[in-house]
């Protein structure tokens, strides 16, 4: 990722921040120009609240430059409970099974790191909804 | 509109190629296409790449290979749609001849994906994916295959080894093919034990990295009978050939487990050429991954929704099948060399519609459908051939 695109993107990044439709009131993640649920002016700010679930998971064992001090890692698909979907990875599982359908929220962890030189990117992950909130 | 005729195919075999590059892969292909028509010039060259940027740093491909081919002075450009960038260049070469443009065009699709590190090239591939909500979270194309996998697993409460028999098939097949990666057959043991790449894909799910290149001479239909010289078989018309867009981020469908993309351009393909699935008898599909090969006879009309896996067996897919798929052995087994794939299916389908599929050859085949997929779904372009 590119030190302006991490830039630009660092508000989605760090706080799932999206947009809802003025006109049909969905949640939209990431921001876009036209809503993809009705077609109109896609609408103000939202930021989402990091609550959601686990829509289906895959446990990596190859991956790209960039993640190999990471792997195996567990990337998801999470619905938030606004509605969005998200790619993300899992984090603090401490060995537990991931099963659809679990309850997860948000948080924000190192990504990557580009290099000894590079810049290190930071964003949001997923970890297991705590026993509190849940 | 002009109708559009293929009228000479070539090839590489596909593998790793490790003392050829780039543009001796598509000179290959490119020679024995020209031979195969009979030409020695042509009006226009696309050719269909997705990473030689990215991987080799070299842009500006389609000049290279003119040049490097002898056809300097043509038209040139490269097409990329990700992993449908073969087909997509074939689009662009049937648009030129219909339109009137052009009368005789080269359309090649090359790749070459083994001259880079496994994890350089997995972050090539990555790229057809959004670079900044799915890359940057570090899922590969292995990854978005294996999401949709697992949830059209829990979905649809499908054994682990369902797609066992796509995977069978396409080795069976490519067996027989000269030209393919593995020409080997495998059984279920060899699919169960395979190693994970990404859960619950395996090694045998999944298309290997590789090189290869495919080339096609494509002519007005009604001037399709002066390009026979040197071969005894009629020319291959294009019936049909529809694209069709998804979103391109496997997290923003409205439903993963729906191809969109493949359903849009085969209705757009059957409605060109006025034919419906029945009339098909065969299928070359996109099977980079098994499941996709589900997802696409579901989205094409060959099974129901979260019943395509259920095809997977050999008297529905195999040569002598109710609807043969992969009958050159398919991405997995010949190989995916990702922006030629596109156009290694057109060139198989004209073997099977000229009767020169060798041991694999469908019986009294005359139409075929190819359907090549860029990303996991977001690109889908569908061609239909006939004799």
């Amino acid at each position: 990722m590119g030190i302006a695109s991490a830039w630009r993107t660092k508000q989605q990044r760090y706080s799932l921040r999206g947009e809802v439709c003025p006109d049909c009131h969905q949640a939209i993640f990431p921001p876009r120009d036209i809503c993809p649920h009705c077609g109109q002016q896609a609408g103000p700010v939202h930021a989402m609240s990091g609550r959601g679930e686990v829509f289906s998971f895959t446990k990596m064992y190859s991956v790209p430059d960039g993640f190999k001090n990471q792997r195996p890692y567990t990337v998801a698909l999470v619905k938030l409970e606004e509605g969005p979907m998200v790619t993300a990875q899992l984090t603090d599982l401490n060995g537990d099974d991931v099963n659809i359908g679990m309850k997860v929220e948000m948080i924000t962890r190192k990504l990557r790191e580009e290099g000894s030189d590079g810049q290190i990117v930071y964003g949001y992950k997923f970890r297991p909804a705590l026993a509190v909130a849940r | 509109m002009r109708g559009v005729s293929i009228v000479g195919i070539g090839q590489t075999p596909v593998g790793e190629h490790w003392s050829l590059s780039v543009r001796h892969l598509a000179h290959g292909a490119i020679a024995a296409a020209m031979h195969d028509a009979g030409i020695d010039r042509a009006d226009a060259l696309f050719v269909g790449n997705m990473l030689s940027g990215s991987l080799l740093e070299q842009e500006h491909l389609a000049t290279l290979i003119a040049d490097f081919s002898g056809l300097r002075g043509i038209e040139a450009a490269k097409i990329e749609a990700a992993c449908a960038s073969g087909a997509a260049a074939l689009r662009v070469g049937c648009m030129a001849i219909a339109s009137g443009m052009h009368d005789v065009v080269i359309v090649t699709g090359v790749e070459k994906m083994t001259d880079t590190p496994s994890g350089s090239t997995t972050a090539g591939l990555a790229t057809a994916s959004d670079a900044e909500y799915e890359a940057a979270h570090g899922i590969t194309f292995v990854g978005l295959n294996a999401l949709i996998m697992q949830r059209y697993l829990y979905e649809y409460d499908v054994p682990m080894d369902a797609f066992a028999g796509f995977s069978i098939n396409a080795h069976r097949n490519g067996a027989n093919n000269p030209n393919a990666m593995f020409q080997r057959a495998i059984g279920l043991k060899e699919y169960v034990n395979a190693p994970m790449i990404a859960t619950p894909i395996n090694m045998m799910d999944s298309s290997p990295v590789c090189d290869g290149a495919a080339a096609l001479v494509l002519v007005p239909s009604e001037r399709a009978s002066e390009f026979t010289v040197g071969q005894h078989r009629g020319p291959v018309q294009i019936l049909a050939s529809a694209s069709a867009t998804d979103t391109l981020a496997v997290h923003d469908r409205k439903d993963p487990l729906f191809l969109e993309a493949a359903y849009l351009s085969s209705q757009r393909a059957y409605l060109q050429g006025g034919i419906t699935p029945d009339e098909i008898d065969f299928f070359e599909l996109h099977d980079a991954f098994t499941i996709m090969s589900a997802l696409s006879l579901e989205a094409t009309g060959f099974a129901r929704r979260g019943e395509g896996w259920r095809m997977a067996a050999e008297e529905e897919i195999g040569v002598g099948g109710r609807l043969p798929i992969s009958t050159m052995g398919g991405l997995k087994s010949r190989g995916h060399p990702v922006g030629a794939t596109g156009v290694y299916q057109i060139v198989e389908t004209v073997q099977q519609l000229t009767g020169q599929a060798g041991k694999n050859q469908v019986a009294n085949a005359r139409i075929g459908m190819a359907q090549n997929i860029g990303g996991s779904g977001a690109t889908i372009i569908t061609h239909l051939l006939g004799v």
